[in-house]
């Protein structure tokens, strides 16, 4: 395998990595919310689809349709009911529920689905490659996950700089009492906030069970990843957070090329050289951007 | 039968554990009204706007705009409703350029939409002579002008109700007729006015009413000149002789 080609199924296993990351990033960014139930959530999502294809003999794709708004409306809820009450001077409560959050998540799904490794199946459009030369092969999927990943991080890169939806997001951000101030709940704009990012993971977990087998316990492994691709990028910047899961990805394929069972060691490497030696990341924002 | 005051209270009161700031405090504000109030410190006077614009709720007694009971409504519905605070300490976006700032209040307080929301930003700019801040990022702006961001955010924020809480404290002697022209413009305007300051003669130029609080209760109510003349805020207040006539033009505090 050349180096070329692990570069560019690196960029691509980048896009997958962003759409995790990108639901983490918005809400700490939105509402100073480190959640590390963010991956049992994108699990959770991943054997909701698994339920629907089966019962429903839908593909996963079509199961998005539904498993998406569901875990958008179960995003909104979460935060109002539950972690709203974490908010405040101090993360700790913040992270103490989303935890123990996480842990209910993985113990309900090894009682009722057991620990068996399960996977979405696609049919044809898992294996459809298009073939470059150099004997160089794109999957048809991890190309469409990242050109997804793209259009959901520009549109919401553009709605956050230029609609007056969100100036409301970056106000909050900045400080959510001054907000309450000019007539909007800041409570209100968090719940849509995790909405969508739990909406983003419900695509990011589904994509990741088409690419790779998932079990109860995978979600530690989609939170890790998340949290180094939002290291690496810079805390609050969307597109950082895109550019720091491509060069996760790009770190764990390069590294599995030259090291093949080393694959995920070599990405947390490269995150610990971003740690010690640029530690605001790529980006480096404190905006919200 | 007279019509309702725009905003009333009817003996409320807020404790702070065991201390009592504010009590069986009853106030009728009528429309168009500038209504100052002074008191020393500790008298309850920001608790008192904290209570009106819904920052802190009341422990007893109800608020009613309109004549309609809006106790418990949170700050955010006050601030759609017309009730406007301007703090002491300013709060801007810092992140935020300064137009950006007054468009978030024109859109979400006010509800104007795209260019109806740019005009009030840019009226509420020119108001506060801050135009030539528009594009600056609020971070960048000193302490005076985030005070002229902070009055300019109630005001696009559309308010019936204006509530200002000593916003001429550091301010130097030539900046407080600039502030004080600003709320004559503004009451002028129609919106009604509840300002609480320290600096008496900035008040006593645009008031209509003065109401002098001490420990949570009205010590004086009335026309301003009276008020400052009243035996026992010159006493306890202005920590004057009261048997001294009042000099003219009243005194700073």
């Amino acid at each position: 395998m050349s180096i070329v080609n692990a570069v560019i199924q690196g960029i691509l296993l980048g896009g997958l990595y962003a759409l995790f990351a990108a639901g983490l990033s918005l809400m700490f960014g939105v509402m100073r919310l480190v959640n590390l139930a963010h991956g049992a959530f994108a699990v959770l999502a991943a054997y909701g689809a698994l339920l629907i294809v089966r019962t429903g003999a839908l593909n996963p794709i079509a199961a998005l349709l539904i498993i998406v708004p569901a875990m958008a409306v179960l995003g909104f809820v979460v935060q109002r009911f539950i972690l709203q009450r974490t908010l405040g001077t101090s993360p700790l409560p913040a992270l103490l529920v989303t935890f123990g959050l996480s842990i209910i998540i993985e113990n309900t799904l090894l009682l009722t689905v057991t620990a068996d490794q399960q996977r979405l199946n696609l049919g044809s459009f898992d294996t459809a490659a298009i073939a470059l030369p150099g004997g160089i092969r794109i999957g048809a999927f991890p190309l469409a996950v990242f050109v997804f990943a793209l259009v959901v991080l520009a549109l919401l890169s553009l709605v956050l700089s230029r609609t007056q939806y969100g100036r409301l997001v970056r106000a909050v951000s900045d400080d959510p009492g001054t907000v309450q101030l000019n007539g909007a709940d800041p409570k209100l704009i968090y719940g849509f906030a995790a909405a969508i990012a739990f909406g983003l993971v419900a695509v990011a977990g589904v994509a990741s069970g088409v690419q790779t087998s998932f079990s109860p316990s995978s979600g530690s492994l989609f939170l890790i990843f998340a949290f180094e691709a939002v290291i690496i990028g810079g805390l609050g910047s969307l597109w950082g957070t895109m550019l720091g899961a491509v060069v996760l990805g790009i770190a764990q394929t390069v590294g599995a090329a030259i090291a093949p069972a080393q694959q995920i060691l070599i990405g947390h490497l490269v995150f610990l050289v971003f740690l010690a030696f640029l530690p605001g990341g790529i980006t480096r924002q404190k905006a919200l951007r | 039968m007279t019509p309702e005051p725009l905003v009333e209270t009817r003996s409320v009161g807020r404790s702070f554990g065991r201390l009592e700031v504010l009590s069986g405090f009853d106030l009728k504000v009528e429309a168009g009204e500038v209504l100052g109030i002074i008191g020393p410190n500790g008298a309850g006077k920001s608790t008192l706007l904290a209570v009106l614009g819904g920052a802190i709720p009341p422990t007893t007694g109800t608020i009613l705009l309109d004549g309609v009971d809006v106790t418990r409504r949170p700050s955010h519905w006050r601030a759609r409703h017309g009730i406007a605070t301007s703090y002491q300490v300013p709060r801007p976006f810092l992140g935020m350029s300064v137009l950006e700032n007054l468009l978030v209040a024109a859109t979400f307080a006010a509800g104007s939409r795209g260019h109806r929301a740019q005009a009030a930003a840019v009226d509420s700019l020119q108001r506060t002579n801050l135009e030539r801040f528009a594009n600056a990022e609020a971070s960048s702006l000193r302490l005076l002008d985030r005070k002229r961001l902070e009055v300019a955010r109630a005001l696009a924020s559309g308010p019936r109700l204006l509530l200002l809480d000593e916003i001429a404290g550091g301010l130097t002697e030539q900046e407080v007729p600039e502030l004080v022209e600003l709320v004559r413009s503004v009451a002028a305007s129609g919106v009604t006015v509840i300002w609480i300051e320290h600096v008496v003669h900035a008040l006593t130029a645009v008031a209509t009413r003065l109401l002098c609080l001490s420990y949570g209760r009205v010590l004086a109510e009335g026309e301003p000149a009276a008020v400052l003349a009243s035996p026992e805020v010159r006493r306890i207040y202005l920590g004057l002789d009261p048997e001294v006539a009042a000099p003219a033009g009243g005194p700073d505090a």
